[in-house]
């Protein structure tokens, strides 16, 4: 899963009176996940706009020809008024999108958002294309094209996918609160991706693995949970993993962790079975996060340390949060990216 | 003792209620033109303010419709989708107000109401029917659409906000899109404007607006007009103070000899005049409060009219402007009454208590009075020779007046020592000699008459020039006999095929916009034809200017741009792929931005997708009426899209005298209070003259002719001070056309002189002085022969 930031940003609510962004909000009127769904494709892909809200989520870890490691961010989320889908100016659903580069130096990020109804911004499932102003993600699922531009940075990449979708929690119901709050949530973690990154010094051919996460719910939070910790870690064995933390109120934590075989089997962790602990705060351009973790999922042999690629990966987007690529060590090795909201 | 003091003090008003009402009447006059005039500005400014901060398009580079089309939204969605971050806007009226769309979730941070920006419900905004911002007038208006209105009251008046898709709704107007905001930081990749949509022209952003410039100059303007009211009424208010000290002397000198303190008496005359001055300022700050209500709806029209700004037409009580109307009016009382009361801390504790009201122009004053006014003056000069920018120009106004009304005592003893001189005969040296006497008395109030006087010369000369110009500008630039307007191209191709058999020639009315010289340029595609070569006056013009713009070499700029872009003939000026030569300058009196004319073939090529809609036609005499008829008849163009010549003349003079109404009317305020000043100081005087007199009366003079000689002094007065005023104006005029026009709008305006005008000036002036002297001169023709004996029998 990755409970992330939505559009919600321009809802004026409370953060600590409806949880993170608006998340733990009332969903009058919208469409509630339920146990044992059933996902048909590829309508699946594109829009659900009777949920409130609604993200396609890539993140990639990628290697210049030089060695250096880069990660990368591409993420569309849809936030509707009214469960309606609409035409023109009176459609209900808004859009806002991110994307971001990260170097061991340098974080780009730019961030749109648009109305939905008049063709600025959307998503359609067949041919699947998910879009805002110029930025678009679009294909059949086995290969995509990517493309997003900001003031000082650029990238046009083509992904394709090595292995099969992968369905978090039951099926792809993701419980995210004890009280039972929830999301439909798959993912495609299996992409090889290649492209060329715009930065301010030029322009770099890239490689590397990407992750691309689909969720929609229409209240995903609990109204006491304030945050969360996201992990999407890749294995250099081939193995995948992700885990969050639910932070609550009471200083307590909601976890669930998905494993993921090399060949694409998962295996779903309830509430506990994935810890993470900070193990060293930095100050960054907006809040101190924990820049170093200890992760471990017992249950499968990991314990690991978990270090940002480039501790200033935060996001001063709208509604702002951290978001970087990540090195692990330990009883695993390899790279990911960890999301970090709620921090203040 | 203190009590006793004040009494003794104030009784001194009880006995004198005519100063009493002269100091209370100047003082008040001064504060409420100074404070209604500052009403008037603070008014229209914070209607400006509200207007710059809900939008602020203005600092914003736009993109607009290049042929007078509205822009599609598919236009707005590929420039999206091509990487532009631009947000549409669309406008439109609705019974009387002016509905803006905004798109809140692309518009640029800085523009759009600024209730959203304060965080407002987006969600409400972008729902269901919508929300309205405005003021409560404009939501009133628009309550039948059945949308949330959010009271919004620095929205500037008659303008109401709301999302664009409200707005294309209620204006009809699906699908259309006005202009484009373009977002400051832009993405790096981006696919060309002209291949996404070619038809669009990037205007860039204003660094600050025409209108805020233009609208700065007219408040200026008010502003000299209200501290030259002011300065006016600080006299009056001086002569006041002044005799008041002269007269209560021996009070002074009985109170300080019964022991009274120096430090106690200073205070308790500083208390009078400060409660006095607080009377008269609130008095003023009242009487301002009217003037600027009759002055705004006056002030509001004008500044709609001439530059499209909109300002409120009622009035708010702002506290910052009413208190600063009571400071004006303190401090203006201070400043009248530092020199007396610093007379009375000198004062010998026992000196004469003799009236010396009429020695005030002792000689170290009078030296160090003019030492002033001629440093003043020469400063003046000084700056007439350097000046440019606005405050520079004002600066040297300030000192011409000041310099010449403090000079006006030496100058007018002058004179009237010459005219003693030369006198006649015992009565006529008495009469010239008596004057001269009573100049120190009168000076303060001949220096408002100058002041007064010499504003309206220059401003009435100003005006008249100005509008001179002007009208010979519309005779010149309005040469065709009848403006067509086309509604599409097809019309205007109907237009062109029915009618150029039928008159001496269509001339296509053609503009693009550009940026030239960094300025904001509308290009026009000018015809050759003798229409122009005739009727366009250049103010400056290489060779045959009209043949090089015809084969396309060469450009014509008005002088608000040769001005402001430092441009001279012969420069070379880059337009598209273009490099032409400026061939000359002409005069534009029209606009306050850059214009320039090029041939019409160029700008064909220049610009081929705008085509031209509009048409000057030349029809012989008494034609105009048959080809109206078969325009509107045959071609289908209604009456309102054709304009005669006169039409627009009659309607850009009215837009043109409504400027200037405000103007008019401060001047005759202006006069008024000068004419007062002079009948408080005859009055004043009056009383005080009666043992000067006597004498006269004594050996023989009737009281019937001494009246009519006080009526005569006055005159001489009144017209020796009118003689200076004029040429002082003259100065004022000039510095104003050739200074201050030129910093505020662009433009330098011949000077032309209107004589008859100042001849009724000069008899108003008289008149004033008349009218100022009857009332003392007849109270001194009634003077009882026994108060003239007392004279004689109290001789002191």
């Amino acid at each position: 899963m990755n409970v992330k930031i939505v559009i919600l940003a321009l809802l004026p609510v409370a953060a600590s009176a409806q949880g993170f962004a608006g998340l733990g909000g009332d969903a009058e009127g919208f469409g509630l996940p339920a146990p044992n769904p059933t996902f048909s494709f590829p309508a699946d892909h594109g829009p659900h706009n009777d949920y409130r809200i609604e993200w396609w989520y890539l993140t990639a870890n990628l290697s210049g020809p030089d060695g250096t490691n880069y990660g990368l961010q591409w993420t569309l989320f849809r936030s509707a008024l009214a469960p309606e889908t609409g035409v023109g100016w009176t459609a209900p659903q808004l859009w806002m999108g991110h994307a971001v580069v990260t170097t061991p130096t340098d974080h780009y990020v730019a961030e749109r958002i648009g109305r939905g109804g008049i063709g600025q911004a959307g998503a359609t499932a067949a041919p699947f294309s998910a879009w805002i102003d110029d930025w678009q993600l679009a294909g059949d699922w086995d290969t995509l094209t990517m493309t997003a531009n900001g003031s000082d940075f650029a990238y046009d990449m083509d992904l394709t996918a090595q292995g099969p979708l992968v369905f978090h929690g039951d099926a792809g119901y993701s419980v995210k609160s004890a009280e039972g709050q929830a999301s439909y949530y798959y993912s495609q973690p299996f992409f090889d991706i290649a492209g060329t990154l715009t930065l301010p010094e030029g322009e770099v051919s890239v490689t590397g693995q990407a992750w691309l996460d689909r969720e929609w719910s229409s209240q995903p939070l609990g109204a006491d949970q304030t945050g969360w910790d996201w992990f999407s870690l890749s294995f250099d064995d081939g193995a995948k993993m992700m885990g969050f933390l639910l932070r609550q109120a009471d200083g307590t934590a909601f976890s669930s962790a998905t494993w993921i075989a090399a060949d694409g089997t998962t295996t779903a962790y309830p509430d506990g079975a994935f810890q993470a602990e900070p193990l060293e705060m930095s100050a960054t351009s907006g809040a101190t996060v924990p820049t170093t973790w200890r992760v471990m999922l017992p249950y499968q042999d990991v314990d690991v340390t978990v270090t940002a690629l480039n501790k200033d990966a935060w996001m001063a987007t709208s509604v702002p949060y951290w978001e970087g690529p990540v090195t692990i060590l330990g009883s695993h090795t390899g790279r990911g990216y960890l999301e970090m909201t709620g921090y203040e | 003792m203190t009590r006793t003091a004040l009494s003794a003090l104030l009784s001194h008003w009880w006995r004198n209620p005519l100063q009493l009402f002269t100091l209370l009447a100047g003082l008040a006059l001064a504060t409420a033109l100074w404070s209604g005039v500052q009403a008037v500005n603070a008014e229209a400014r914070a209607s400006y303010d509200s207007a710059a901060t809900t939008l602020g398009e203005a600092s914003f580079d736009q993109l607009v419709s290049g042929n007078d089309q509205p822009i599609p939204q598919a236009t707005y969605i590929a420039l999206r989708r091509a990487g532009w971050l631009v947000s549409p806007v669309i406008e439109g009226q609705i019974k009387g107000v002016r509905l803006i769309g905004v798109e809140p979730l692309t518009a640029p941070g800085g523009l759009g109401p600024v209730g959203l920006r304060g965080g407002a419900d987006i969600g409400a905004f972008l729902s269901g029917n919508g929300q309205l911002f405005g003021t409560a007038a404009a939501i009133e208006a628009l309550n039948d659409h059945n949308i949330a209105g959010i009271i919004t009251p620095d929205v500037a008046p008659n303008v109401a906000y709301t999302d664009i898709g409200v707005a294309q709704r209620l204006l009809n107007r699906s699908g259309e899109i006005d202009l484009l905001i373009v977002a400051p930081i832009q993405p790096l990749i981006q696919t060309p404007l002209s291949e996404i949509a070619p038809t669009l022209i990037r205007r860039a952003a204003q660094a600050g607006s025409d209108v805020g410039k233009l609208t700065d100059s007219f408040h200026l303007n008010l502003t000299a007009f209200g501290l030259l009211s002011f300065a006016v009424g600080i006299f009056i208010v001086n002569g006041a103070i002044g005799l008041a000290f002269e007269q209560r002397r021996p009070v002074m000198r009985t109170l300080r000899a019964l022991g009274v303190p120096l430090g106690r008496l200073i205070t308790l005359i500083a208390i009078e005049l400060m409660l006095m001055a607080l009377v008269a300022g609130i008095i003023g700050v009242a009487l301002g409060y009217v003037i600027a209500g009759l002055l705004l709806p006056g002030v509001a029209a004008t500044l709609n009219g001439l530059y499209g700004a909109e300002v409120s037409g009622t009035l708010q009580l702002r506290p910052s402007w009413w208190l600063s109307g009571l400071m004006i009016a303190l401090g203006g009382t201070g400043l009248a009454a530092a020199g007396a009361l610093w007379q009375l801390a000198r004062m010998p504790l026992l000196a004469t208590a003799q009236p010396r009201a009429m020695a005030m122009a002792a000689g170290r004053r009078a030296r160090v009075q003019g030492a002033l006014a001629g440093l003043l003056l020469l400063l003046a000069c000084i700056l007439a020779a350097t000046a440019n920018g606005l405050i520079a120009g004002f600066t040297m106004l300030a000192a011409m007046l000041i310099g010449t009304a403090l000079g006006l005592p030496i100058i007018l003893s002058g004179v009237l020592a010459f005219g003693a001189r030369r006198a006649k005969g015992v009565l006529a040296q008495w009469f010239w000699a008596d004057t001269r006497q009573q100049l120190p008395g009168l000076s303060l109030a001949l220096m408002a008459l100058l002041l007064a006087m010499a504003a309206n010369v220059g401003v009435s000369t100003m005006v008249s020039s100005f509008r001179l110009t002007f009208v010979g500008f519309l005779d010149q630039r309005l040469s065709s006999e009848l403006y067509i307007t086309a509604t599409d191209t097809d019309e205007a191709a109907q237009i062109i095929a029915r009618i150029t058999s039928e008159v001496d020639a269509v001339l296509p009315i053609q503009s693009a916009e550009q940026s030239i010289a960094g300025l904001q340029t509308e290009i026009f595609g000018t015809r050759d034809h003798s229409t122009f070569r005739d009727n366009w006056v250049l103010l400056s013009s290489g060779e045959a200017p009209w043949d090089r713009v015809a084969a396309g070499q060469a450009i014509l700029i008005n002088e608000q741009l040769f001005r402001r872009g430092n441009l001279k003939v012969g420069d070379l000026i880059d337009l598209s792929a273009v490099t032409l030569t400026i061939a000359g300058v002409y005069g534009d009196y029209g606009n306050p931005i850059g214009q320039a004319v090029i041939g019409e073939d160029l700008f064909k090529t220049l610009y081929p997708e705008i085509i031209a809609q509009g048409f000057g036609l030349r029809i012989p005499d008494g034609d105009i009426g048959r080809i109206r008829t078969i325009l509107r008849d045959e071609v289908g163009i209604p009456d309102a899209n054709m304009i005669n010549q006169e039409g627009i003349k009659a309607f850009s003079l009215d837009v043109f005298d409504r400027t200037f109404v405000v103007t008019t009317a401060l001047n005759v305020l202006t006069l008024a209070v000068a004419g007062f000043a002079i009948l408080m100081s005859l009055l004043t005087l009056a009383t005080m003259r009666v043992p000067q007199l006597a004498p006269a009366w004594a050996v023989g003079v009737t009281r019937a002719q001494l009246g009519w000689l006080e009526v005569l002094r006055a005159i001489l007065l009144a017209v020796l001070t009118a003689v200076i005023a004029l040429p002082l104006g003259l100065g004022l005029a000039w510095a104003l056309l050739a200074v201050v026009n030129v910093a505020a709008f662009g433009w330098q305006l011949p000077m032309y002189l209107f004589p008859w005008d100042y001849a009724q000036l000069f008899l108003f002036a008289i008149l004033a002085a008349v009218v100022a002297a009857l009332l003392p001169a007849r109270r001194l023709a009634k003077t009882p022969p026994a108060d003239l004996l007392k004279v004689f029998s109290h001789e002191r």
